[in-house]
């Protein structure tokens, strides 16, 4: 057996969800080798070639594909492909647009967002919004896999040693055209693999009431988050959207503010480590799965949690 | 310009699932079904374009139980022309439908197919990529805003680090985010007119695709419960335990 897996990374740096993906990988088995393709992404394949468990980096540095357009990867990824009993990738809007676009190609199928493997061709992933646990066993000469990178640890960015090959392919003309890319910016931690993450719902009221939110993750070092609701009603972008259809987390401290707790919402945070809850409804459903929940309304809350933090470093200094 | 949507009929989302006692898959009996959300708004989509006068004709399909016809009912009562089922007991891999969804797109020839991005069901988000793959069309993935002109749509696509803008050449594959639109209510003058409305049943085994279940469900289980429910006086309380109760700040 042997492994491909993809590396997700915007040509300036690997993705923590790549760190992941590979431990992942190692949970099957120890060969594993990273196709890194882009333009211009010569720290990134370093970047590969260093990681902990990683055989052999497989290059591609060309600019038309600068983009990782699906078209593209998965052409690249069907060529390669007949040297590997697994392929993996992350479970991010990355790999979720160009694996199963590969894997069809292949006439194969494809087991989505894992959260953890059983044996080679037995894998467990949440279904029904993480309402219901499947265990799934492919019968496919080639696996296909995206991972859940929450669910599993990341491997050592250093103290590996993997051979770097530069690999010969042949691209066929795609009717798809990049156009632009719209990134916010942000020095915050990443929302997918950030320790403390502070989310806000439909409770703050506006774009400019979430922005209540910044001080305390300032404070914390946190990522910022975000319901559905809040999204759809334009008060942040949808990067920050935590939940069913938007990203999986799992970091150390989740707060949820003025957020109700549809199961769509859980979904994406339920295995954070502490979570807590801040709403004026006591009947709230988040209260059911938070650890410590406060009853009071954000507004007034917010700042007297803001205070506290600069208490506590008061006394640390 | 034509169009092929394709819906899912699944358990309703405001439904508080069940697994089955026997750990084989999820309780369907006497549990409320829909449309898939995201399905809702490709159908949505495909109906504004034929207001604007983009389309002439809007097509739905569904692959599953004779049941299906309801969720394809629908889709004509929102204003979808006719639709398609596709007639199956079996349960299939995303792979399958994908191969369904050919046969059909061969039959019709649409300029588009718009489907969800993914089932809320098994949540699995391939069966659009996988359409696209085996048509060799572009595809545009997790759509949130969609502007057609003459052969060529241009697409925002939602992605973990924010917006992808693309501009693809039709024929193309689009899965639709459930921020592409507000899908409406059908009226019930509207409802009444889909009964009417034609609507083709064709057995699977007549498409001649290849339907064997590659990814075998072995066991359905509950997730593990977590226990909350505590409460905190104040502020103060709250930052106390994080500091040195729970120990994550
Ligand atoms: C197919 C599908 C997929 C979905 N995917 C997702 C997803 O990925 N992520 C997601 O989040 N949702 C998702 N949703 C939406 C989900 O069902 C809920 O509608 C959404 O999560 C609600 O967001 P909310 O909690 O911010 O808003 P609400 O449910 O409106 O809750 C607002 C909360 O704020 C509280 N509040 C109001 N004012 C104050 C105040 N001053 N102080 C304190 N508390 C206050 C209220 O008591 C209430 O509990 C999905 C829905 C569907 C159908």
């Amino acid at each position: 057996m042997s492994i491909l897996v993809i590396a997700e990374h915007n040509n300036k740096s690997l993705k923590a969800s790549t760190f992941n993906t590979i431990k992942a990988a190692s949970e099957i088995d120890k060969d594993i080798d990273v196709l890194v393709c882009g333009f211009n992404n010569d720290d990134v394949v370093t970047a590969a070639s260093k990681t902990e468990g990683v055989s052999k980096v497989l290059e591609v540095n060309d600019r038309v594909i600068e983009h990782q357009l699906a078209e593209q990867v998965s052409q690249l990824i069907v060529n390669l492909s007949k040297n590997y009993s697994h392929v993996l990738a992350p479970s991010t809007t990355f790999g979720k647009n160009l694996m199963p676009r590969a894997a069809a190609i292949l006439d194969m199928s494809q087991i989505s967002d894992i959260s953890a493997v059983v044996s080679p061709d037995t894998f467990v992933r949440p279904i029904y919004a993480g309402n219901a646990i499947a265990t799934v066993q492919s019968s496919d000469k080639i696996k296909f896999i995206t991972v859940r990178p929450t669910s599993f640890e990341s491997v050592e960015p250093s103290g590996g040693n993997a051979s770097i090959e530069k690999i010969s392919y042949n691209l066929n003309d795609v009717k798809t055209k990049f156009v632009k890319r719209q990134e916010s910016e942000t020095e915050r931690p990443e929302l997918g693999n950030a320790k403390i993450i502070i989310s806000g719902g439909r409770g703050l009221e506006s774009a400019e009431n979430f922005k209540l939110l910044n001080e305390i993750a300032d404070k914390l070092n946190a990522a910022i988050g975000a319901s559905r609701a809040a999204v759809d009603a334009g008060y942040i972008g949808n990067e920050y959207q935590v939940g069913q259809t938007g990203k999986m987390v799992a970091p150390e401290l989740y707060i949820a503010v003025g957020i109700s707790g549809a199961i769509q919402h859980l979904a994406g945070m339920k295995e954070s480590k502490i979570i807590v809850a801040i709403n004026k409804d006591e009947e709230a459903p988040i209260f059911g799965i938070a650890d410590y929940g406060l009853k009071a309304d954000l507004f007034e809350a917010l700042p007297e949690i803001s205070k506290e933090l600069d208490l506590l470093n008061d006394i640390a200094k | 310009m034509k169009i092929l949507v394709a819906v899912k009929r699944v358990i309703d989302y405001n439904v508080q699932i069940r697994v089955k006692a026997d750990n084989s898959g999820i309780e369907t009996d006497n549990v409320k079904m829909s449309m898939n959300p995201p399905d809702e708004n490709a159908v949505e989509e495909a109906i504004k374009l034929k207001t604007s006068g983009v389309v002439s004709e809007v097509v739905v399909v569904s692959i599953g139980l004779e049941k299906s016809q309801d969720t394809i009912r629908s889709a004509m009562a929102m204003g979808a022309d006719r639709g398609i089922l596709v007639k199956t007991d079996q349960m299939l891999d995303p792979l399958a439908v994908a191969k369904t969804l050919k046969a059909i797109v061969e039959k019709e020839n649409p300029d588009m197919v718009l489907l969800g991005k993914q089932a809320i069901d098994y949540d699995c988000n391939q069966t659009g990529q996988m359409l696209s793959a085996l048509l060799d069309w572009p595809q545009g993935c997790f759509v949130s805003r969609l502007g057609v002109k003459d052969q060529t749509i241009t697409i925002s696509r939602e992605i973990d680090e924010g917006l992808e803008e693309l501009e693809i050449q039709l024929p193309a594959v689009v899965t639709c985010d459930l921020r592409l639109n507000e899908p409406r209510f059908a009226s019930l003058p509207n409802i009444m007119k889909a009964k009417k409305k034609p609507l083709d049943i064709i057995s699977i085994d007549n498409l001649s695709v290849d339907t064997n279940s590659r990814v075998k469900y072995i066991k359905v289980e509950e997730p593990p419960v977590r226990k909350g429910g505590a409460m905190v006086a104040d502020a103060k309380e709250l930052i106390q335990k994080l500091k040195y109760e729970a120990k994550v700040i």
